[in-house]
């Protein structure tokens, strides 16, 4: 005979596996049976011609595709627009919020303008940037001068800072908003005290200020790097990866290999490569993570 | 005399950088109601002396803009429903709830945010297909339908209720369901507020899925509609620019709307620091 209480236990054992069902099947067939099927995918090389048997190659396929161009120039070039747009947009966006944190009138209106590019996607921000740097009718085209060519996103030098631009802008009201949050953390009576012992406000700033909110700029700068590599809509709206390959960032490579060339061994490879990047970024994001609880618990 | 030559300063500083960050959202507006010669014109104008709107209607119907806006809301709006409601009852377990194996359970869902959609959409682009489910909602709702970021948001909520609220709803008769929907809820509308419009932001702006599982008019979503826009003619710019700013306009109008609970929540925190 089973007790109540044990019934009762079994019950709510019951309920609760039918109350985490739904999110694990879909967690099953899309999350965790995908990943592995990506690292089993990348050990069998697709045959040039369609039709044919593809063949088990285990693991030789992955160094032959992580050593070949075809995978290390888009990682250099992502690599290089993480390097164009993550300090930038955080610089901008402290420097933005300082300016704007004292108390003066109007300043509201101002801090909803610095806001306002948030309520933009990306395939928004590309869109009106693409109309902007056209080399016939956009303004920036003229203003700089070009008209009729390629223009600046058919330019293999200027291709890449312009799309790394676009993004600066699209993130700008994030970055403020996260470094606004950041500033009015940091106690005023502190600021106050330092001013007192005359310390200077750029002291007072690189001493006490960027200090305080240390944590809140590595959380950017990890949340930007991973953000970075995973640049996909820009790169599609604005160059297809050209001009002859120079924005072809490595989330736009694997696209166009899988897409295009139907090539899934390939792009599996590369986005296993892709998933182990951006899982040790990640990881160094939760440790941050934790020594900031661990900051905060001591004070 | 000096401070106010600085105030004097920073306004200078103020206001040209909100020119700056203001400037390709308003070229973007004058040039949605400009003619199309009238955007090629030089110098380029930069103030509407005569806008014309009919822009606005042609990227409505030709340039299929209310086909991809229905689509987008849809869209988000079943996926929003679907993962509070997977994130809802499986944070409910976690909190409340006793299980075998129920913490190897809960890493596993902290372990998918380990994995960006980005990294598994070969396999799933396959599974897709072999489900039949190209071209259709359930592709564009189905794999985000849960939500580990939710399921953990939710729990660490609910287990902020206190205790005795449990065990006087379980003196009261309350059975399981019925504490969810009438205590737990309730209480906790804040966060489900928030991770609400967390999940339909994300939904809304989502590129590259919605481009691969896609082809047709009928089921492209707003964002990857704008890739069909952008192929307009150079003299259709107008256009173009209409339906980037109609695709734009509902985000801005819930920012808007939910702006006061954002600022509550900063300043919320900046007191509490």
């Amino acid at each position: 005979m089973i007790s109540g209480r044990r019934r009762t236990r079994i019950r709510n054992s019951a309920l609760a596996y039918v109350m985490i069902l739904p999110a694990f099947v879909i967690f099953m067939i899309f999350v965790f049976y995908p990943l592995v099927k990506t690292f089993y995918l990348g050990m069998y090389r697709v045959p040039p011609f369609p039709g044919l048997p593809q063949k088990y190659v285990g693991l030789s396929q992955y160094s032959s595709v992580l050593s070949h161009s075809e995978f290390l120039t888009p990682l250099w070039d992502s690599t290089l627009y993480v390097l164009f747009t993550v300090p930038a947009g955080i610089i901008l966006g402290l420097g933005i919020a300082v300016l704007a944190h004292r108390h003066l009138a109007g300043i509201r209106i101002f801090r909803t303008i610095f806001s306002s590019t948030i309520a933009t996607s990306v395939a928004v921000a590309s869109v009106i940037f693409f109309t902007l740097l056209d080399p016939t009718t956009g303004l920036f085209s003229y203003w700089i001068g070009q008209r009729g060519g390629v223009g600046i996103l058919g330019n293999p030098t200027w291709a890449l800072p312009a799309v790394a631009t676009v993004s600066i802008w699209q993130n700008l009201g994030f970055a403020f908003i996260l470094m606004s949050a950041a500033l009015n953390s940091v106690p005023d009576d502190l600021l106050d005290a330092a001013a007192v012992d005359g310390a200077s406000g750029t002291r007072r700033f690189f001493r006490i200020t960027v200090p305080l909110i240390s944590p809140t700029l590595f959380f950017a700068m990890i949340i930007g790097v991973i953000s970075g590599f995973q640049a996909f809509g820009q790169i599609d709206l604005l160059t297809q990866g050209g001009p002859d390959g120079h924005t072809n960032v490595l989330l736009y490579q694997i696209y166009t290999v899988f897409f295009t060339n139907a090539d899934t061994g390939t792009s599996s490879v590369m986005a296993v490569a892709l998933f182990v990047i951006l899982v040790l970024l990640t990881i160094a994001q939760f440790l941050l993570v934790q020594r900031k609880v661990f900051y905060a618990d001591k004070r | 005399m000096r401070t106010s030559v600085r105030t004097a300063l920073r306004y200078v500083f103020l206001i040209i950088i909100a020119l700056v960050v203001l400037f390709p959202i308003y070229i973007a507006v004058v040039n949605s109601l400009l003619s199309g010669q009238q955007i090629a014109h030089r110098p380029p104008t930069l103030f509407p002396l005569h806008p014309l709107w009919n822009s606005f209607s042609l990227a409505w119907s030709f340039g299929h803009l209310g086909t991809y806006l229905r689509t987008s809301v849809i869209v988000s709006v079943l996926t929003t429903l679907a993962a509070l409601t997977t994130s809802v009852l499986a944070a409910y377990a976690f909190a409340f709830l006793e299980f075998p194996l129920k913490r190897i359970m809960f890493s596993l869902c902290l372990a998918t945010l380990m994995v960006p959609a980005e990294v598994t959409i070969i396999p799933n682009f396959r599974t897709i297909q072999i489900l039949g489910w190209y071209n259709t909602y359930p592709a564009l709702i189905i794999p985000f339908a849960a939500s580990g970021i939710g399921i953990f948001l939710l729990r660490q909520s609910f287990r902020q209720l206190p205790r005795e609220l449990h065990d006087a709803a379980v003196l009261d008769g309350y059975g399981h369901w019925r504490f969810l929907v009438r205590v737990v809820l309730p209480l906790n509308r804040a966060m489900i507020g928030a991770f609400a419009i967390f999940a339909f932001l994300s939904s809304w702006n989502q590129y590259l899925w919605p481009l691969l599982v896609t082809n047709s008019d009928s089921h492209r979503t707003v964002q990857v509609g704008l890739r069909q826009l952008e192929g307009l003619n150079p003299d259709q710019q107008n256009i173009v620019l209409a339906g980037t700013i109609l695709a734009a306009l509902p985000i801005f109008l819930i920012l808007f709307i939910f702006q006061r609970q954002l600022v509550r929540g900063l300043t919320a925190g900046a007191v509490k620091g």
